[in-house]
């Protein structure tokens, strides 16, 4: 443990869990439809749902869903400023069953007409754990640099995706894959010790059977960490 | 850091003649790479923030529920009519703590030490006293270390979450954290650090998590205001050479032990306490029907 998590992190108040680690919520939702989000409707679940105005949560959401880090001061503001950039965004409040207590699922269009849908918690400190993405179970903290590739299952892909990371000397932290079904849409959530790069990342978007290649970053605690 | 006891920090500052504060800044130096000067501009910025949240705070700032605000005002207010009761650093640390404990209510930047909801009272305390003794950055950043040292260990060997073991582990802490880094401030030595750890935390065992609506707001504002003063004290019984007769890492030991004892009800849940007062059961319901 560092000094500067005890001493720190600096954020906007009041809430670590609900309010540093709602805008990060926000961060990786944004990171995974691959950067603007033109629509959001937001699911807030437990303690979120029912303290979420209290702590701007709601607020805190939508701050990472434009792509403040949890100390950006225009972080009160957030509500204003998606307005002004056209991001139409809907709060519901509902149960989405055994999950985390401060767990929001967040549907999201892209400009182009993407749509994803992301679930997470925010699971103290700060810290957040992604655990849905569209209809595929996940599991990620978003502190390391990971990419999201969405394929159809066959027998031999996860072996291309990892050698083509392990031809650039790129190391595993940690993987998750998911599938629908034997032989049909599946999604693997690659962590790495450091970030991919664009070489391996175009050689995976062409391997026969990949759909999409999401790069994230580590999703920042504090601008300029 | 590797340290795990106050007694290792203690022991290994004093026979290398260092500062609790100057011996994690250095192993934090060896375990990350960065060296003593990025290390001080990192933690000058929290410093910086902190000076920039007790500012705004003191100008009155209230919270979007609106249940609470303004009580940094009226004790910085108070203070310079000459009404209080003469308390020398402890005044002026109030009215800090109140400050930055709205300021986080209202969603300004504050530095969570050791959390958000118990920001107040480390910045409260080492900025007044600070003021008081013309201490320099330098020194204030050293003692930051310090503070930081013992929420560590306090993580490592308990917790620092309400959720786990009430407020004692947030507002305890911080109370822990910020008389360490006083005693260092005013030249107590490594052992009086740890002396000064071992009283906060006497002081405040059993202090429960009960926030009106599940708020960051009250008690949590006052709260924060009131530890300073247990802070100040543990201090100062250090530094006078008060010996704790259970040494400190015993102390902090016993802090996770009694909030694994306290019923979840008290353990910010939003379910007992405070929070299940006629005022604040009235105050959530109000509350949660404006929603």
């Amino acid at each position: 443990m560092s000094i500067f998590d005890i001493i720190g992190p600096i954020m906007i108040g009041p809430s670590s869990s609900h309010t540093a680690g709602a805008v990060r919520l926000g961060l990786a939702a944004r990171a995974i439809i691959g950067g603007q989000v033109s629509r959001a409707d937001i699911t807030l679940h437990g303690s979120f749902a029912e303290t979420y105005r209290g702590h701007g949560t709601d607020i805190a959401l939508v701050a990472g869903l434009l792509g403040m880090s949890p100390d950006d001061e225009r972080i009160p503001n957030a509500m204003e400023i998606a307005r002004e950039q056209g991001l139409r965004i809907a709060f519901h409040t509902g149960d989405l069953g055994d999950v985390h207590p401060n767990t929001a699922q967040i549907e999201l269009v892209s400009p182009k007409g993407t749509k994803r849908t992301v679930r997470g918690a925010s699971v103290g400190g700060g810290s957040i754990l992604v655990t849905k993405i569209d209809q595929f179970t996940v599991d990620f903290t978003g502190e390391n640099h990971a990419l999201v590739v969405s394929y159809k299952d066959q027998p031999g892909i996860i072996a291309k995706i990892t050698s083509l990371l392990a031809a650039e000397n790129v190391n595993i932290a940690a993987m998750r894959v998911s599938r629908e079904a034997r032989h049909s849409k599946a999604l693997a959530i690659i962590e790495l010790d450091q970030p991919a790069p664009q070489k391996s990342i175009a050689k995976i978007s062409q391997v026969p059977s990949v759909d999409t290649v999401i790069v994230l970053p580590p999703i920042s605690m504090e601008e300029g960490e | 850091m590797t340290i795990t006891s106050i007694a290792e920090l203690v022991e290994t500052a004093s026979s290398h003649d260092l500062t609790i504060g100057a011996l994690v800044r250095k192993l934090e130096a060896e375990e990350t790479g960065l060296s003593i000067s990025q290390l001080d501009e990192k933690m000058k910025k929290r410093l910086e923030v902190m000076r920039d949240s007790v500012a705004r705070g003191l100008q009155g700032m209230h919270s979007k529920s609106g249940l609470t605000g303004g009580d940094a005002l009226r004790m910085a207010e108070a203070l310079s009519r000459g009404t209080l009761i003469n308390a020398e650093s402890l005044n002026s640390a109030m009215a800090y703590a109140l400050a930055v404990a709205e300021v986080n209510a209202a969603m300004g930047r504050i530095v969570a030490a050791p959390t958000a909801g118990s920001c107040g009272i480390l910045p409260g305390v080492l900025l007044s006293v600070g003021e008081i003794l013309d201490a320099s950055d330098a020194s204030l950043i050293e003692a930051l270390f310090t503070a930081g040292a013992v929420g560590a260990v306090v993580a490592r060997s308990s917790t620092l979450a309400g959720a786990a073991a009430g407020c004692q582990a947030e507002c305890g802490t911080a109370a822990a954290m910020a008389a360490a880094a006083v005693a260092q401030l005013a030249e107590g030595s490594p052992h009086q650090c740890a002396n000064a750890v071992a009283f906060a935390f006497k002081g405040l065992l059993g202090l429960v998590c009960d926030p009106v609506a599940g708020l960051v707001e009250v008690p949590c504002i006052k709260r924060n205001a009131i530890c300073v003063a247990v802070a100040l004290a543990a201090a100062n019984m250090a530094l006078a050479g008060i010996e704790s007769v259970i040494p400190a890492d015993e102390v902090i030991e016993t802090m996770g032990l009694v909030g694994r004892e306290l019923p979840a009800s008290l353990r910010e849940t939003a379910l007992g306490g405070l929070a299940a007062t006629p005022t604040g059961k009235k105050l959530a319901t109000e509350l949660l029907s404006h929603e």
